[in-house]
């Protein structure tokens, strides 16, 4: 926890005050630690603190219960200042498990407070976690605050007037959990007690058993802190806020909405095709609720069909978009170079996954770059963006659609699973002050000319079947460059490789100069990020900058076309650092691009970058040229 | 109105597009075409509201030669891009063309979903029984033994039945007719552009080059009459050059066998008479192969049901009718908090 300057001593009536704080729930798969993370969050928005959160759960649906496999993780990092990652380590542990004990106690900070349901550490749990004694007996955990009550049973007694089962019971000490840790951080319950009336609203049983839960959790904190000395805190609000209308947005939301705005920005109907995978599906899940806005979800067969549906979808005038994580995307290579050649639009969205093949389905990478930038075949370029966080996936959505309409494209959107399922505040946009880029459909007959360029896109004139007069035909093989028929001369070969190269290239008019985000426009060391590592770099460079170290942070969210001055900007430091969720990829990009000497900070754990492995980086590449 | 009424019709023709057709001389593809265009005048179709779709091999080249709207797409995804069409615009009148590599090899999964899904196309199946386009390999259609380039030896696979997966795959709409058979096959097609939904038609298309006679047995001039069954709703099901054969349940079994008016004691009264709408008798229709039966021709099946992209348009009318709120709600709905200019 990092306490403010005001720290208050700790006493029964009064609470510590701190900056911020890293909380982390975990538990079985089947303990409901998603949604008691989830309403934290919420609560904790309400309380205007800025955060960050990370849903860690297991590829399993429900794995044996008690293993160590089927751990579920829920983790939140909160407070008064500005908040870019979830945390390195944990300043509250809460456990309803031997396995979960085990799984994460090496996150919680010596001196942390962990929280554990004592209720289950039997000896068949115990030993499906692998303890061979009971930890909570032996001395293994003295480096720490333990709190350990019998959760199991504190819970059925709350409930025990609400005529539940005993399963029903003791699925309600999630929430039990909840209130107590409410109480810790002083924490409103009501929007918590309005959401389990709402869910619950046909169980008005089982609705009353959580609120009492949560009532009970709140109570015992509330008396076992005068009993034993136990501290509490209130984390103030984050000042500096910009005023307006905030929710909690996941990426997988925000890609979503952003989609559904891109489409009526450009006045066209949004086709969203997609096959079910982990972890891209919850922005299917989301777009398949928005029927009444128009929007058409079509669940394919495969992944090549949710491909092929949404470039048939574009061909007839619609925005066709397509969702996929990595293993997925490479099913859909073959598609995407029709779109290329077919010069029509195209948004692909790759929530990516830890790899190679199925890899870790729920873990964080970002290892698609190099798929996403040249994984076809022949000469094939698509342009490649790529989100920094969640709430900046509804504008990198946007973007595509803009984009891919504008140049008759395809545009790879790249998020991660850890961008998808990670929330955070967003200032909610006004969508009718943005800025409309209707599609210009071509409509001038008498015939079809295919050879009819935008003169400064190079795009191709869009006439959609059901155009009088404009009948033509597109498809996979070279076409000629003046008749759009099928051509095999070798010149006209090279000169429509080219141009689809050039119009690719010219979607840089579009995209912004690269701007620094933290740090001097030059200088000894700049670290360049793309993607959800955003979040770690600019903490660990802002906080070496607080120290005075002379460090820059540059954030690259076009990866191709890469920003007109990127080259320019990069060249103005003695040392660039590369930090990525794979083994270097950009940093191919940027060697090739630019002949810099670049160095790489490279991880395929599945796990985010920790703030600390940063500045222990930067601070050795800032030694070695200085 | 006077404009429409006047507007010339447009003859087969004029559904001609200005591109050389570059098929082997003496393809079934020619006949074909000829076939599709003349259908599409006679039909009165709109060329600006009509779509081609093809994937990979020699059938597919063929949107190429209409002068229509047409995309040429990649091997076995046809369904797929015409099922995207038709949901972003319903009112297109979109045709695949597909050969038997396309359709039930690479694109196999594909085929059985839009058919399942009942998606308001015409599928045209080009069935040679062999890959053309990479020069004379087996397909998924050759009969065991065959040999190619890739089965010197003989294919030791088993085809596949076109009419039996479609049927299986839950289709409404199950035809079959032969290239050169002009006459049948153009009524054929109208039948199929009329059906509302996948209207499955395949057709037995000879590969001059690398199967030639493949179906001789049953489309021979000298073989026709006997080996071929022209199947119509609510009458008998007979063939033969003095139509006294037919075709009858075995009795004890549910199958069906061939008999001869006359013989045995078989009469008129005997023959199975064709009901469209029978799925079961579909099947056993479908299954019927030369020597031992006639084959099938014409419309084996035809039942209509709900269609995917009218489900889909009247679900999003009905949402979109009583639509609650705006995408600016959207973004709001949920837990919202305001921070104010004094916090």
């Amino acid at each position: 926890m990092t306490r403010s300057a005001q720290t208050t001593p700790p006493h029964s009536a009064s609470r510590q005050t701190l900056e911020s704080a890293v909380v982390r729930f975990s538990g079985d798969s089947g303990d409901g630690m998603q949604i008691t993370g989830g309403q934290f969050t919420l609560a904790t928005a309400v309380a205007q603190n800025n955060l960050s959160t990370f849903p860690d759960y297991p590829a399993e649906i429900r794995a044996p219960t008690g293993t160590t496999f089927g751990v579920s993780a829920f983790q939140i990092n909160f407070g008064s200042r500005v908040i870019k990652t979830a945390g390195d380590e944990f300043d509250v542990l809460v456990a309803m498990n031997p396995a979960a004990l085990k799984v994460e106690l090496s996150g919680l900070k010596v001196g942390g407070i962990l929280i554990v349901d004592n209720g289950s550490f039997q000896e068949r749990n115990l030993h499906r976690a692998g303890y061979a004694e009971d930890p909570l007996k032996d001395d293994s955990l003295k480096a720490y605050r333990v709190i350990e009550m019998d959760i199991s049973s504190l819970t059925q007694d709350a409930v025990r007037d609400c005529g539940l089962s005993k399963k029903e019971a003791l699925r309600c000490k999630n929430f039990w959990t909840l209130g107590y840790v409410y109480w810790m951080f002083d924490r409103d319950r009501q929007a918590t007690i309005d959401w389990l009336k709402t869910k619950f609203a046909s169980r008005s049983d089982i609705a009353d058993a959580n609120v009492a839960a949560l009532n009970a959790g709140h109570a015992l904190a509330e008396t076992m802190e005068t009993a034993d000395g136990l501290q509490s805190y209130t984390v103030p609000h984050a000042p500096n806020i910009d005023p307006g209308l905030y929710r909690t947005v996941t990426g997988a939301e925000a890609m979503a909405w952003g989609l559904a705005v891109g489409a009526k920005l450009a006045a066209l109907r949004l086709v969203f095709c997609s096959y079910p995978i982990t972890p891209a599906s919850p922005v299917l899940h989301t777009l398949s609720k928005m029927v009444e806005h128009d929007i058409v979800t079509f669940q394919a067969e495969d992944e090549i069909a949710a491909v092929c549906a949404a470039i048939g979808a574009s061909t007839a005038g619609g925005v066709g978009v397509t969702s996929s994580s990595g293993p997925g995307i490479s099913l859909k290579a073959e598609a995407i170079g029709l779109a290329v050649s077919a010069e029509r639009p195209l948004v692909i969205i790759n929530t990516q996954r830890a790899g190679p093949s199925t890899g870790l389905p729920t873990k964080t990478e970002q290892s698609d770059l190099l798929q996403a930038l040249y994984g076809r075949n022949g000469e094939c370029p698509v342009v490649v963006i790529a989100a920094r966080s969640p709430a900046d996936c509804f504008d990198m959505a946007i973007e595509a659609c803009h984009i891919a309409t504008k140049y008759q494209t395809p545009v790879m959107v790249l998020s991660d699973g850890y961008v998808s399922n990670a929330s955070e505040p967003w200032l909610i946009p006004d969508v009718d002050v943005m800025e409309p880029f209707p599609t210009d459909l071509h409509q001038e007959g008498p015939c079809f000319d295919p050879s009819i360029r935008d003169a400064v896109t190079l795009a191709r004139p869009w006439a959609i079947p059901g155009t009088p007069c404009l009948e033509h035909r597109i498809g996979g093989l070279e076409k000629s460059f003046e008749t759009g028929n099928i051509s095999y001369d070798p010149a006209n070969h090279q000169k429509m490789t080219d141009v689809r190269a050039a119009k690719v290239g010219g979607v840089v008019r579009d995209i912004p100069d690269q701007r620094v985000g933290a740090g001097k426009d030059s200088g000894p060391l700049v670290v360049v990020g793309w993607g959800s590592t955003f979040g770690p770099i600019s903490r660990a460079v802002s906080n070496l900058l607080d120290e005075g170290l002379a460090v820059t942070h540059v954030h690259v969210r076009h990866l191709w076309p890469l920003p007109a001055n990127l080259g320019d900007l990069l060249s103005g430091f003695d040392r660039i650092l590369v930090p990525e969720m794979n083994s270097g990829q950009f940093i191919k990009l940027l060697r090739d691009q630019y002949l810099f000497d670049a160095k790489g900070l490279n991880k395929v754990t599945g796990q985010p970058f920790k703030i600390r492995e940063l500045e222990d980086a930067i601070r050795t590449h800032l030694e070695a040229v200085q | 109105m006077t404009e429409l009424t006047t507007a010339p019709k447009l003859t087969a023709k004029d559904f001609a597009s200005d591109q050389e057709v570059r098929w082997c001389p003496g393809c079934g593809d020619y006949a074909i075409l000829k076939a599709v265009q003349k259908t599409l005048a006679d039909v009165e179709a709109k060329p600006e509201n009509t779509v081609f779709v093809s994937g990979i091999g020699c059938a597919s080249r063929f949107p190429y030669y209409m002068e229509t709207y047409g995309f040429h797409s990649i091997h076995g995804r046809a369904p797929a891009i015409a099922t995207g069409m038709k949901l972003a615009n319903p009112n297109l009148d979109v045709w695949i063309i597909s050969g038997d590599g396309d359709a039930l090899s690479i694109g196999g999964n594909h085929f059985v979903h839009l058919v399942r899904r009942n998606v308001d196309v015409q599928f045209l199946l080009f069935n040679n029984e062999i890959y053309g386009l990479t020069k004379g390999q087996f397909s998924p259609t050759s009969r065991a033994g065959t040999r190619s380039p890739s089965s010197p030896l003989g294919c030791i696979e088993n085809p596949i039945s076109a009419a039996q997966l479609a049927l299986g795959s839950g289709g409404h709409f199950i035809a079959r007719a032969v290239d050169t058979a002009q006459k049948e096959l153009t009524a054929t097609l109208k039948r199929a552009h009329g059906f509302k939904g996948t209207s499955f038609v395949e057709i037995f298309q000879n590969c001059v080059v690398y199967n030639d006679g493949a179906f001789a047995g049953f489309t021979a001039k000298d073989k026709a009459a006997d080996m071929q069954i022209h199947v119509e709703h609510g009458k008998p099901l007979l063939f033969g050059k003095d139509l006294n054969k037919g075709l009858r349940i075995k009795p004890g079994a549910l199958a069906l066998e061939v008999v001869t008016i006359g013989e045995n004691g078989v009469s008129e009264a005997d023959i199975l008479v064709h009901n469209e709408s029978d799925k079961m008798l579909a099947c056993l229709l479908a299954d019927m192969n030369e020597p031992e039966f006639p084959v099938a021709m014409g419309v084996l099946y035809c039942k209509p049901g709900h269609i995917f992209e009218v489900e889909i348009r009247k679900m999003v009318e009905r949402e979109t009718s009583h639509a609650t709120c705006n995408l600016n709600d959207v973004l709001r709905q949920g837990h919202t908090w305001t921070v104010g200019d004094d916090d």
